[in-house]
This record gives C-alpha cells, structure tokens and sequence, in this order.
C-alpha cells in the first residue's frame, strides 16, 4: 500500500516543491508583471486548482482501489463480474464536460481580450526577427534598435511582428513589418527568414513570427524593471542564444530614452583610434550594419544597411549578440575576432581583424552610447 | 487462412518459392505473422535503446547551465532524432509488434489478411529506419526537429532534412500498407461467431489505430513530398519569397500529426484494457464506452490539429475552435480512465508486473492528460507553448503512457511468445526503478517550462534559476536508462530457463490464450467459434443464480461444436519477394539524394521485386 | 497475387478481402490528392510572377484529353463485363484498350506540359508551377501504375493465366482505374474549368 501511495505522493510532491523553489527564475511566467500576462496566469491558476483537484479524486481512488481490493490470502473465488452501470457512465461523460464549459466561457472571452487591438494611448513597435537577433523599430519616435526593447510603464504596447533573413545579397532589410501579408513583390530579404517566436513570460504570452505574414500582439509594464525574454520557436543553430531585454522605464525616463536615442552618433575626434575604427566600420561593415551620423572625410553622411544590428547607440545596450554576450571591452573583441567561432552559424563572417584594428573598432564602439 | 490459386505453373529459377519456416534464412523470407511480430518488436527496441542515448546526451548537455559538451549543431541533430525515432521508429512500431503477433490470435484467424505485405511493411520500416540513420554518415542527421517546420527545414544547407523526408515517405508506406492489411484482417477475418462486440478491447482499438493511419499518412505524405521538391527542386511550397506561406507545412503536419499521437497511445490503451481485467478478475468495466470513446477518440483527433498552432496567429476565431475541440477530446479521454477504475473496483487484484506497469500507465497518463487539458486554454497556452512544460506533458503521455502501456503488455504476452515467464522479481524492480526515474526525469520539467525554459534550445545561462530542477531531470533520465538495462537483463535471463509453458498462465479471458505458449504455426489446431466477449474466460467460468462464478468442468459447454479447420491446414508459404520489392525504396531514396541512375535500379528492383511477388506460385 | 478466399473460408462480411483492401486503399488515396488538391486551390491566385493559368491553358485540348482518359473507363467496364462472362477474346482487347487511351492521355499530357514548359512555366517559376505540375504528376503517375497493371492483366491473359474464375483481379484492377479517372475530373475541373480570371487573381 505504502508504495502505491509513494507513486502517487512522489510526483505530487515534487511539483509543488518546485514550484516554490526555483526563487531565482526571472523569466518566470508564473510571476506576471503586467496586465497582459496577468491575463494568462489568471485562467491558468484556478484551471491548475482545478486539475489539482481532479488529480487527487482520480489517483486517489486509483490508490485506494488499488490497496482495498489487493488480493489478500484466504480470500479465494472470483469476484463478481460487473460489466457496467450505465447511469454512471452517462455521470462520468456529463460531469467533466460541464467542467470544461465552465473552463471555456473564461478561456474564450480572454482569447476575443487579448486578440484585440489596444485602445488609449498605445505605443507601436515593430519586432522583426533575424536570424538569431532581435531587431526593434518605432515608426512614430522614428528610432531602430536591436536586443533591448524599451517600453514605458503603463502604457499598452502594440507589436506587430515580422520575420527577416538575410542573404548574402547586399539588401535593405526593411525596418518595417508589413501591415498585412505582401502585396506585390515581396522582399528579397524573406527568402532567408525563417519562423521565430517572441516571448517575454513576465509581461505576456507567445506569439510566433512568421515569414510572409505579421502577427500582433500587446505587452505591458506595471512597474520598472528589466524582464527578460527569448526566441520560443526553433530557428537554427543559435535558436538558445537569441535572446532579448524588455526594460520598462518610468513615462519620463522612457521619453528621455527616446531623445538619447534619436540623436546621431558624433563622429570621433580625428587620429584617434575611435576614429581609426569609424573608419574601418565605414569601410567594411555598413553592408550589414548602420551607424547614424556616421560621416566620411568630406562630412557626407554614409548609408549603411539594417541586415545586422544597427549600431547607433551600440554601447548604450548591456547585451549583444543576440543577447548572447554582455557588452564589455573582452567580448566584444572576442565577437569581432571571429564572430561564427562564438556563435555557432553567425551571419556575421570573421573579417581576419587584426588586433590593432579590434582594439580601434573597440574604441569606436565604445563611443556609440 | 489458407489460399488457393489456379494450380501453380512450374516454378522456375527465381520463382521457386522457398520453403524452410525454421533456422536463421526464415527470418528473411518469413510471412508468418507471429515473426513478423517479433521482427519489429525486436527491432523497435533497438532503435528504443539508439533513441534513449540520444536523450541521455541531451540531459548530460542540460544537467549544467552554459555548457559545450556538444555542440549547437551536434544537438540539433540530437534532439532531432530523439523525437524522429521514438515516435517513428520505437513507439510506431513496438505497437506493430504487438498488433501482428496478436491480432490473429485474438479473433481466431490463422494469419493476416495479406501476408507477404505483412512482411513487405516490416522490411520497409527496417530499411527506412537504416536509411534515416545513415544519415550521420552520409552528410548529417536531420537537424530541423521532429516537426521539421519550414521554411528553417528547406533552408537548411545540410543534407538531413533531405534525409528526413525520404525516410518519412519510406516508413510511411511500410505503415499505411500495414494499416490496410490489419484493418481488412480485422473487418474480414474474425472467428465464426465473432460479431464486432465481441472483440477484445485490443482489436477495436487496432482498428481505430488502423484506420487513423490509413487516413492520416496520406497527408504528411504530401506534406514531406512538397518538402522533398522545395529542397531538392527548388519549388516554392513553403517560400515566403515566392508567395507561399510556411503554416501550409504546419497544417498538413499536423493533419497527420495530431491523429499520430492517437496513433501512439491507442494501442497502449487496448494493453491496459486487456491486462487490468485478467489481474483484477473481473471484466473491462463499460466494455461498449470504452470501445465508443476509442471510436471519438478517433474522430475528433482529425478536428484538434490546429492546437499545435495556437501561437502562429490563426486569429480568435480559429484558435476558439480548436480550443474547445480539444476540451470536447478530454471528454472521452476520461470516460475511459472511470472506466479502468470501475474495473479495479471490487477486483481481486494481483500485483503482477503487467498489473503494475498498466495501473502505473493510468496514474501516469491522469497527469499527462490533466497538463494536457491545460493546454487546451488557450491564452494559457501562449505561456507555455514551446516550453519544457510541453515536453513533460507529452512525455507523461507518451512514455508514462505509451511506454508503460508496452511494457505491461511485454510482461503480459511475453510467455505466450516465447514460451517463458520474465522473472517477476526483476521484473517488480524494474518496474518501480523505471518509475521513479521517469518521474524524476519528466516532472520537474513542469515548473522549468512555466519558469522560462523553452524547447529545443543547447544551452540555459545561470541566471534563469533552471539548473537545479536541470540537474534533477538528468539524474532521473539515468535513473530510467538503469531499468531499461535491468529489463534486457531480465528478458536475456528469460531464454535460459526451458520452454515449458502452459496456454493460459495468468488465467486470462481472450482467445489467444485458447491455443499453446507458444502458438503452433498454425495458430489453432481448430479455429474456434465464439459465443461470447472474453471467450475464453467463458469457457473456464460460469455465474449462477447467485451471482457467483464457478469453474466449468474441463470439456463442459465452453467449447461450442466444431469451427472451419477442420480439414487440413493450408499456410501461406515464406517468400523472399517482399523483403526484394522493399528494398527498392531505400535505393531510390538515395538515388534521389545521389544521382537519377540510382533512383533506375531501385525502381528496377522494385518493380523486380513485385513482378516476382506476382508471378510466384502459391505455396501450398 | 490476387488471393482468392476458399469457400471453406467465408469472411466476416461476405466480401473478398482483396476488395475490401483496394476499397480501403482508394479512401487512403482520396485523403492524398485531397491534400494535393487543397495546396493547390490555397495558392490559387498567390504566384507573383506569370505565366499564370489563363496564359496557358488550352481548354479545348485538354477537354479533349479528359474525355480520352473517360472513355477508358468505358472500356476498362467493357473488359471486365467480358472475362465475367469468360469471353477472352474481348477481355484482351478491351484490356488493351484502355490501356491505349491511358497511354494516349499520358501522351496528351506530356506534350500539353512540353507546351507549358516553352511558354515559362516549369515547376519552379512561381506558385502555379510547382503546385499544377506536383498535382498533375502524382495523378500522371497513378496512371502511369495504372497502364503497367493493366498491361500485365493482358499478358497474364495472353498466357492462359486469367481465366474467368480470376475475374476479381480484373475488378480490382478496374475499381482503381475508375477512381483514377474520377480524380481526374476533380482536378480538371477544380484546375482547367474554375475560371480564374487573367493574371494572378
């Protein structure tokens, strides 16, 4: 009897001790941060109980069947053959069903809820998923980043979310998702997208990103705060490392934010190595990379290409890579010493930089706040 | 099931028909059945220890945070054919196993309806199995997941999602022609006296299985060619850049996909069925709801696919629908769960081996089901879609369910196919250490999905607090490898005792156990004629006026008059044609990786092969 | 290898297992040109490059093919009208004769792609490409298997070996020749008849 019970007990047990006893979790959807992904913990918490509850019936009769009508010694001849109660089968269908009906009013209206689109004073960003980083525009603040995606606290975020590649052809990816499906000529740059999956668990559920078409989905911040995310749907080699920050800021913090980042980056003070490395940026990475306010000797503005990060304000970010390496002096230079080294599968190819030039680059970077 | 033909010609050169049915050659040209049955047993479970290792590497690369034992690429193939061989290559076809050697038996029938496609889909699957593996050797594993979604699929540059859509096709074929024979075997083939509802639970859920299969290959079939072409072609099916839409990969995947997982748990259901009354000595309680539910089961697996895909934007609409459609599936689900409970009720249970695996499925599979139900709610889903709490919810079904279902059935038939007893000793540990290994290795993977860790990914940092419950799954991955080790020391134990064992050990109550452990290669000196569900239990028990059961004498009135068989027994004869015909398909699998010239000979030794499976006399 | 059922042997539902099996078979075949079907009319209108349908369609030529491959099914009934009544002689020729206009359609087929092809469309154009010529070859091929099947029904009879009692094999044969031809008039209808209108839409 007492072994029946352990097989029972055991897992039980260990899924409420675990479920208390991973504290450090910060990607916890368990722990909601805002209404969106209350949204979802709030069906899913009373469903649990409810699961929980018809756990113990169910195994617990199992158990106790089990140990009551055990065989026992002396206890010889065959049981009654019972072959049926109709009554209770017609109890047993109805029963759960009514439970389910009542799971799925809830479920239904909150799938209408969180389907629609955001009233009030909503922020649009733009979510386009590269193989295997995050790229981040807002039409209206007219700004492009990539790995941390900066919200203000309570104010809904609406995201349309797209799916890029990138050849080997020297395309513009756009900086744009595409309100509905493509009309026309689609871009060049879907032909080596694949589907990715953006989920930030503290603030709201998944939705998939999806070449040729543009999902939607909203998110919001009750408090400041970093919550982190990742890439949910297989991509590719480096699907683990295709990470994310969501950093919610304060209104005001949030508009200062904004300003920071509208700014053009200054161009290096000549003969310095910053200034060597904004030249070799101009030389070799605008194919992928875009710097704005980046000049060539004669001031003109150089044009680069958004296939790969856009690095503006690169050193304002405290992730790279996909938010696979945290931005400081040592990763970086490994990163630009040999890129596919470090992340297996990287579109960024190794350059065969000398030191000196990834110490200059470096320099330059560093200057990118 | 004998076959009469016009009289043979006189066999000529490679028509001669071969004609040994012992010693190692008939393995190669057997149609038997009863063979067959342990051809793929025994070769579903040395895929089963291949695809075991596969996780044992994956949980060693887990068990710490930031690790490199294997690389991104390596374990994208891993985890890739971790999932390609339990489902396709263990699960399918250990219940092909069972199906084979059992079906027969169980409706009163010499053999299948057609029994050199019986051999043909055997070989098929083998030589389709060895093609996929190949792969490792030949380019590379298929890397783009089970589900090999587009377009990451066909941009892949290597070889193996190449290799694992011709494979697929291959074993596809090995399975929808086995559903067909087995399906009409069962429709056509049953004992006098046999109506439908007389069936052991078993076969009715064979024939749903049959039938899903039927029904539900032909879709991936399609979807695996249009794959094929977008690599290999350079069509456009799955290419965003040319107009095509890659969801058209994901529905017509999971078209099959869905009823697949029906496909996979419905055999371990019809062990359980049959196994929980022999060691509680009553009948399946509800015997007509279980066999309705297994019948919705059916049916409504065709209309739930689309809750693979509630996260890729169908719209409320959509995913509303398929939301309450899986709700409506749990429904049925759980008539067959009171059902098993109402035949533990007022039971006299023995806690045999196959008892315990069969009660630890229905404890296991509540679990899997309730996280299933979970699922079903829908902006719920959104959190946990692609997490590791969907990996727990599918292996608490499929391993606590499936697995368990065949292992129980394993210790349950094992003396009827081999004449000997597993030992119950080894065969409780293994039990017990299976179970806890198991629940060590799934649970906690529960609170890692919830807590942040999504699927398919090589490597977790630190800061997300996922490595202690990590950690805690790898030792219990371990933990299940041990009991495996312990079962093949057991079954290898199992052959050094002799071969004595009398039809009806576990006093049991369907046909198979009318007729000698093992069958003779006839099956049943006379086919029997059935009075009764459980007619074999009929034979042995009466009830009277009171309600109580008796003994019949030996000889008393189970044994109804004489059945067809009579007269002399005419068997199909061996052949090595099937094993020639299926041959072709893996050589025109590489003849379309390799070069057209080889997709000629295979096509050659195929249509060879068939001509000569045509043109042979029939064995008498 | 058609293996007939002893009367010693009755089956459960009184049909030959045979039958039952190429019924079976035939529904499974339903569920595979309904999926290829389904990819088709979902593209249906998707191709951002031509040509497009009506830029290569051939209506009256195709009708032609279509009406071809519909009276083999007449022959392929007359065939097994005659081995049923144990007269070889016209078995053989009927047999042949479906087998004919099967090769004829195949024929038909051919050239109307060799046609497609020089106007540029080849399966990986665009969307109607790679959907049209996977549909059409998949059920070109059923034929094809089809034309072999009969074709070794005439020869076993040529030999002596298809005698009236054997004249289940001619009706298997017969019922997946028919299916084929039903598949056909799907896709002929669905695919050549339904107008799309000029251009992509």
């Amino acid at each position: 009897m007492r072994r029946e019970t352990l097989k029972v007990l055991g897992p039980l047990a260990l899924t409420l001790i675990a479920a208390a006893c991973a504290p450090n979790a910060t990607q916890d959807s368990l722990r909601p941060a805002g209404p969106y992904a209350e949204k979802a913990h709030d069906l899913f918490v009373p469903v649990f109980w409810v699961a929980a509850a018809i756990f113990f019936v169910v195994e617990g009769l199992l158990v106790f069947f089990v140990w009551k009508y055990r065989h026992r010694k002396g206890r010889e001849g065959i049981p009654p053959q019972v072959h049926g109660n109709t009554r209770l089968e017609i109890a047993w269908t109805i029963l759960p069903a009514l439970i389910l009906a009542g799971v799925a009013v809830p479920t239904v209206t909150t799938i209408f809820d969180l389907a629609r689109e955001p009233e009030g004073d909503v922020l649009n960003v733009d979510v386009l998923g590269h193989q295997w980083w995050w790229e981040f525009a807002y039409p209206q603040e007219g700004i492009v980043t990539a790995n941390e995606l900066h919200i203000p606290t309570g104010r809904p975020v609406y995201l349309r979310l797209c799916a890029v590649g990138l050849g080997y052809q020297q395309q513009v990816a756009p900086s744009e998702c595409q309100p509905g499906p493509p009309e026309g000529a689609v871009p060049a740059s879907l032909g080596d997208s694949v589907i990715h999956s953006f989920w930030v668990p503290e603030l709201a559920g998944t939705q998939d990103v999806i070449p040729g078409r543009t999902n939607t989905m909203v998110l919001q911040a009750d408090d400041p705060g970093t919550y982190t995310g990742q890439c949910k749907e297989f991509c590719g080699l480096s699907h683990a490392f295709m990470k994310f920050t969501v950093v919610a800021h304060t209104p005001e913090d949030f508009d200062a934010w904004v300003a920071g980042q509208r700014a053009p980056a200054a161009m290096p003070p000549g003969g310095t190595p910053a200034a060597a490395g904004a030249e070799i940026l101009a030389g070799q990475c605008i194919a992928c990379h875009a710097i704005n306010g980046l000049q060539d000797a004669n001031g003109d503005p150089i044009l680069g290409s958004n296939n790969g990060p856009d690095l503006t304000h690169f050193a304002s970010r405290e992730c790279f890579a996909g938010c696979m390496l945290e931005t400081n002096d040592e990763n970086l230079r490994r990163w630009l010493d040999d890129p596919p080294s470090v992340k297996a599968g990287s579109w960024m190819p190794d350059y065969n930089l000398t030191p000196e030039q990834i110490d200059q680059l470096v320099a330059y970077l560093n200057t990118l706040r | 099931m004998a076959s009469v033909s016009v009289p043979a010609e006189r066999p000529r050169g490679l028509l001669r028909r071969p004609t040994a049915i012992t010693g190692l050659w008939s393995w190669f040209t057997t149609v038997d059945h009863k063979k067959i049955g342990i051809l793929y047993g025994v070769t579903a479970f040395a895929f089963f220890i291949v695809g075991g290792t596969e996780a044992l590497l994956i949980r060693l690369q887990l068990a710490q945070p930031d690790q490199n034992l294997i690389s991104p690429g390596v374990y994208n193939e891993l985890f890739t054919m971790h999932g390609i061989t339990m489902v396709f290559l263990v699960v399918m076809p250990l219940s092909a196993a069972f199906f084979n050697f059992l079906i027969p038996l169980m409706i009163g029938a010499r053999d299948v309806a057609f029994p050199r496609l019986n051999a043909f889909s055997y070989w098929a699957f083998l030589f389709g199995g060895i093609f996929i593996y190949s792969s490792w050797f030949l380019g590379g594993a298929p890397n783009g997941g089970w589900f090999g979604y587009a377009p990451n699929s066909v941009l892949d540059p290597t070889r193996g999602m190449t290799f694992y859509a011709i494979g697929l096709l291959i074993t596809g074929i090995a399975s929808t022609v086995s559903a067909i024979n087995l399906a009409v075997t069962i429709i056509n083939m049953r004992a006098p006296g046999m109506t439908l509802f007389r069936m052991p639970v078993f076969i009715w859920m064979g024939l749903v299985v049959q039938l899903l299969l039927a029904f539900s290959l032909p879709i991936i079939t399609v979807g695996l060619v249009e794959l094929l072409f977008d690599k290999r072609f350079g069509t456009h099916f799955f290419d965003p850049a040319a107009g095509g839409d890659p969801l058209l990969w994901q529905h017509l995947f999971w078209l099959f996909g869905h009823p697949e997982v029906y496909i996979l748990i419905l055999p371990a259901m019809g062990i359980v069925s049959e196994i929980l009354p022999v060691f509680a000595r009553k009948p399946l309680f509800g015997y007509q709801f279980v066999v309705f539910s297994g019948i919705a089961i059916g049916f409504i697996g065709f209309g739930v696919w689309a809750h693979h895909m509630f996260a890729v934007g169908l719209g409320p609409v959509a995913n509303t629908a398929f939301g309450v459609s899986t709700m409506i599936i749990a429904v049925p689900t759980g008539v067959k769960i009171f059902n098993w409970l109402g035949t533990l009720w007022r039971g006299d249970i023995r806690f045999t081996t196959p008892m315990l695996f069969a009660v630890g499925f229905i404890a296991m599979f509540v679990i899997g089901g309730l996280s299933g139900v979970t699922h079903a709610v829908v902006p719920s889903d959104y959190q946990q879609t692609d997490t590791y709490y969907i990996v727990a919810h599918f292996h608490y079904v499929l391993f606590g369910g499936a697995i368990f279902g065949l292992f129980g059935g394993t210790y349950y038939w094992w003396p009827k196919v081999f004449g000997r007893m597993l030992d119950e000793r080894w065969g409780k540990v293994q039990f017990w250490t299976m179970l806890v290994g198991f629940n060590l290795a799934f649970g906690p993977m529960h609170v890692l999905g919830l807590q942040g860790m999504p699927r398919r990914i090589q490597s977790y940092p630190e800061s997300l607090g996922l490595t202690f419950w990590n950690l805690v799954s790898t030792i219990g991955a371990f933990v299940i490898a041990l009991s495996v080790l312990l079962f093949i020391v057991s079954a290898v134990r199992s052959f050094r005792r002799p071969r004595e064992m009398s039809a009806d050990p576990w006093d049991a109550r369907t046909l198979e156990w009318a007729t000698s452990s093992p069958p003779p290669v006839h099956n049943f000196d006379e086919i029997p004629v059935v009075h009764a569900l459980d007619e074999v239990w009929h034979r042995k028990y009466a009830e009277t006026e009171g309600g109580r059961v008796v003994p019949v004498p030996a000889g008393g009135s189970g044994e109804g008059g004489r059945g067809a068989g009579a007269h002399a027994i005419h068997l199909p004869g061996p052949s090595y044609y099937p094993l020639v015909a299926s041959l072709g398909l893996p050589i025109v699998g590489y003849g379309l990786i390799f070069g057209w010239w080889l997709v000629a000979v295979g096509l050659v030794v195929m249509v060879g092969g068939l001509y000569g499976w045509v043109l042979e006399p029939s064995a008498e | 290898m058609a293996t007939i059922e002893h009367a010693e042997h009755p089956t459960s539902t009184g049909l030959p297992s045979t039958k039952l099996a190429m019924w079976l078979f035939l529904a499974s075949d339903c569920l595979l040109f309904g999926a290829l079907i389904s990819s088709y009319v979902l593209y249906r209108g998707a191709s951002l490059v031509g040509p497009y349908p009506n830029d290569v369609f051939d209506i009256p030529y195709t009708s032609v093919s279509s009406f071809v491959l519909l009276a083999s099914s007449l022959t392929m009934v007359l065939a097994l009208n005659a081995i049923q009544r144990g007269d070889h002689g016209r078995t053989r020729v009927w047999l042949l004769a479906t087998a004919l206009l099967g090769m004829t359609f195949i024929g038909g087929q051919v050239y109307e792609f060799t046609v497609f092809h020089d106007e540029g469309l080849s399966l990986t154009t665009n969307l109607f490409g790679t959907t049209f010529y996977v549909l059409t070859g998949f059920h070109g091929t059923h034929v094809a298997v089809g034309i072999l099947m009969l074709l070794t029904l005439l020869s076993f009879s040529l030999a002596g070996r298809l005698p009236q009692e054997r004249a289940e094999a001619v009706e298997l044969v017969g019922l997946y020749w028919h299916f084929v031809d039903i598949v056909w008039i799907v896709i002929f209808t669905v695919v050549y008849l339904i107008p799309t209108g000029s251009g992509p839409a």
